[in-house]
């Protein structure tokens, strides 16, 4: 057990390497000028050097990814080079806005798609049945940002403009701390954007799973000895059936951790997922850099604690 | 007269040859799976809604010069009102409406289907034909070809594709082929995997050997040998694999880095137009959301029906799908059920 977890950070942590380099080698592919970018469109070509000068941008670029790796041994992400702020401060501040949310979406994606499932599940070919098979269907269909669009013009725009403001337009964000109310408030949208599409896979995941668990032999013999329906059901296969949903559930909460590019860019919140598209437009290295370090490293880790997990809950699976 | 209960030998041969005549024909499993097809009703349906898109790409040249409206050039002139404001739908002669440009929703959307469809279809091809080839590849020679092939498929299956497509279309600026060629990159491998599962499994069986003993060549076990026996998963990942790509084009250039204008694409569309207007012109978004909805579903049904034809046992829509934790062998993923793990939303 130990020696797995130490091989699998350590391969994780080769990953994470290499997904770097070719950031930076992606990034110097492009042949880059942020210091023309920086300094303006008036700047001498004095300013413009000193600019590049102090951003380090004039040495070899093998010196600057040494100096980069090195700095990143010990924590140390550099500085944006439009922001003037560390890098490392500015991701602790968005990385906030993913983490709402990541944790609401992924509790009503859960549970919306784990009782669609069930529902399906305990009556194959019932109404219940065919009714999930057509919202996994048109979750399967829909692209994240009509989805978004839509709901914004649904709950936003037209009750908006029939005088019931509940729901705030796009690019608004309140930290949990200052207001949880106004932080569901404003972040119930973008979860429900997340959450209905991702809830069709759900679905159609815990559904299978556990049809195929429900012929299982031991089900039988459970019936058999007389249990309820729903003691069977909920003790006997779900527990069974729920490994293959808690090992998605990992990857997918990693996913939008480390930035959910769509959602994020139709409501204006300011995560991960919309800064690293306006770093890349301003050729912003060290936070394009950060940004997808702690993408990857979110999906490293939940893969690794995806694979503890599994070992957990299903004895059958040995870790070596 | 014969007494014998059977009739005379000349009747019976003749019951004997009307009987041929009804005997069971030998049929390709092609031909059951496109006999299975034809009565189902949602794979006609799915055919429809796809059939309708293709001609609306077709005719979109027809459509712009019937209406006169060009879906590049901005018309204020003619396309807006007194006061600038885009025309709504069925005013001024503008079935769809006008958007803050002048130009018809209508005949822009008829173009935005082209450049979906020939992304969608065109990256969809290049995926399954370079997956199939490097699965068989891989799952054939095995060792270290297969290892580092493998590796290559999961590296590629992890990697965060939206934000590769971002910096990719920075580095080399939006174009159509870019767009093409990031998707099918971007998908060959959820083809790869499965085609090396299957790969792994065929080659053990006795056809391969026999193959083998009469002096195939490896090149030739793989393409006409083994391929064949392929056909039925790759056809349908194939199918699914479209809408997912229609959808990846759609994002791309709903996020600005795909196709780019003045082209019109469903997703730039839906960009421009929420930029610029708001909300209180519904039909700049509603349009182009209803045609990307269209064809996405029915690529989806078309998909699960052709899936359905080709292997009853198998459940429509819902299939079992599992994730094989890394402690497992990648081939777990290779059953019928693992042909799910390849469709991923962007």
């Amino acid at each position: 057990m130990t020696r797995f977890i130490i091989r699998r950070v350590i391969q994780g942590a080769v990953t994470l390497w290499v997904i770097v380099s070719l950031v930076f080698v992606l990034f110097f592919l492009s042949n880059p000028d942020p210091a023309r970018l920086l300094a303006g469109k008036s700047a001498t070509l004095s300013q413009v050097a000193t600019i590049r000068a102090a951003l380090g941008l004039n040495k070899p670029v093998w010196q600057q990814y040494l100096g980069f790796l090195g700095r990143l041994l010990h924590g140390n992400l550099g500085e944006s080079y439009k922001l003037h702020e560390p890098v490392t401060a500015l991701l602790g501040q968005w990385v906030q806005v993913d983490i709402s949310l990541a944790v609401g979406a992924g509790i009503i994606w859960l549970a919306m798609g784990l009782s669609v499932g069930i529902l399906a599940a305990r009556r194959p070919r019932s109404v219940w049945d065919r009714s999930a098979t057509v919202f996994v269907l048109i979750g399967l269909s829909t692209p994240t940002f009509i989805l978004g669009l839509l709901l914004l013009f649904v709950f936003f725009y037209i009750l908006t403009t029939h005088g019931i403001s509940i729901f705030p337009s796009a690019g608004n964000f309140t930290p949990f701390l200052t207001n949880p109310a106004g932080w569901a408030r404003d972040l119930l949208l973008p979860w429900l954007t997340l959450a209905l599409i991702t809830a069709a896979t759900y679905a159609r995941l815990s559904r299978s799973s556990l049809l195929e668990v429900l012929g299982e032999d031991y089900i039988r013999t459970a019936r058999a000895k007389g249990l309820s329906e729903r003691r069977v059901v909920y003790r006997h296969a779900l527990r069974a059936a729920i490994t293959p949903i808690v090992t998605q559930f990992g990857i997918d909460l990693a996913t939008v951790l480390g930035g959910a590019i769509i959602t994020e860019t139709i409501f204006g919140l300011p995560g991960l997922g919309q800064n690293v598209v306006s770093a890349i437009g301003r050729e912003d290295l060290p936070v394009i850099q950060g940004i997808v370090l702690v993408a990857a490293a979110f999906i490293v880790t939940a893969n690794i604690i995806v694979d503890v997990l599994y070992a957990a809950i299903d004895p059958r699976v040995r870790l070596s | 007269m014969s007494l014998s209960p059977f009739g005379t030998s000349a009747e019976i041969g003749e019951i004997l040859e009307a009987g041929e005549a009804h005997a069971i024909e030998g049929r390709s499993p092609l031909r059951l799976a496109l006999a299975r097809l034809r009565t189902d009703r949602v794979a006609w349906i799915a055919a429809g809604m796809i059939v309708a898109m293709a001609l609306l790409a077709l005719f979109a040249p027809v459509i712009s010069a019937v209406t006169g409206h060009s879906p590049y050039n901005p018309d204020l002139i003619n396309g807006t009102n007194g006061f600038g404001q885009p025309y709504g739908p069925g005013q001024a002669g503008f079935l769809l409406g006008t958007d803050n440009l002048g130009r018809d929703v209508m005949v822009r959307v008829a173009y935005g289907a082209r450049i979906s469809l020939l992304v969608g279809v065109l990256a969809t091809l290049l995926a399954t034909i370079g997956g199939t080839a490097l699965g068989l590849v891989s799952g054939y020679f095995g060792g270290w070809v297969d290892a580092l092939l493998a590796r290559l498929m999961d590296a590629v299956l992890s990697f965060p594709y939206v934000l590769a497509a971002i910096v990719l279309a920075a580095v080399f600026g939006g174009s159509l082929g870019l767009t093409i060629a990031v998707i099918a990159f971007f998908s060959w491998a959820a083809i790869g995997r499965i085609v090396r599962g299957q790969t792994l499994s065929q080659k053990e069986k006795e056809y391969v050997e026999a193959a083998r003993s009469i002096g195939a060549g490896s090149f030739r076990i793989m393409f006409v040998d083994i391929l064949p026996n392929l056909v039925a998963p790759v056809l349908v990942l194939g199918t699914l694999l479209v809408p997912v790509a229609i959808v990846f084009e759609a994002t791309l250039d709903y996020l600005g880095v795909g196709v780019g204008p003045p082209t019109p694409t469903w997703g730039n569309m839906l960009a421009d137009d929420q930029g610029s207007a708001g909300f209180g012109a519904w039909w700049f978004w509603v349009f182009p959301s209803i045609a990307l909805l269209i064809t996405t579903l029915g690529f989806n049904l078309l998909g699960d029906s052709v899936r359905d034809a080709l292997d009853p046992r198998t459940e429509r829509i819902f299939a079992t799908r599992r994730k094989v934790p890394a402690v497992a062998d990648l081939d777990a993923s290779a059953g019928a059920g693992g042909l799910d793990n390849a469709v991923e939303r962007p």
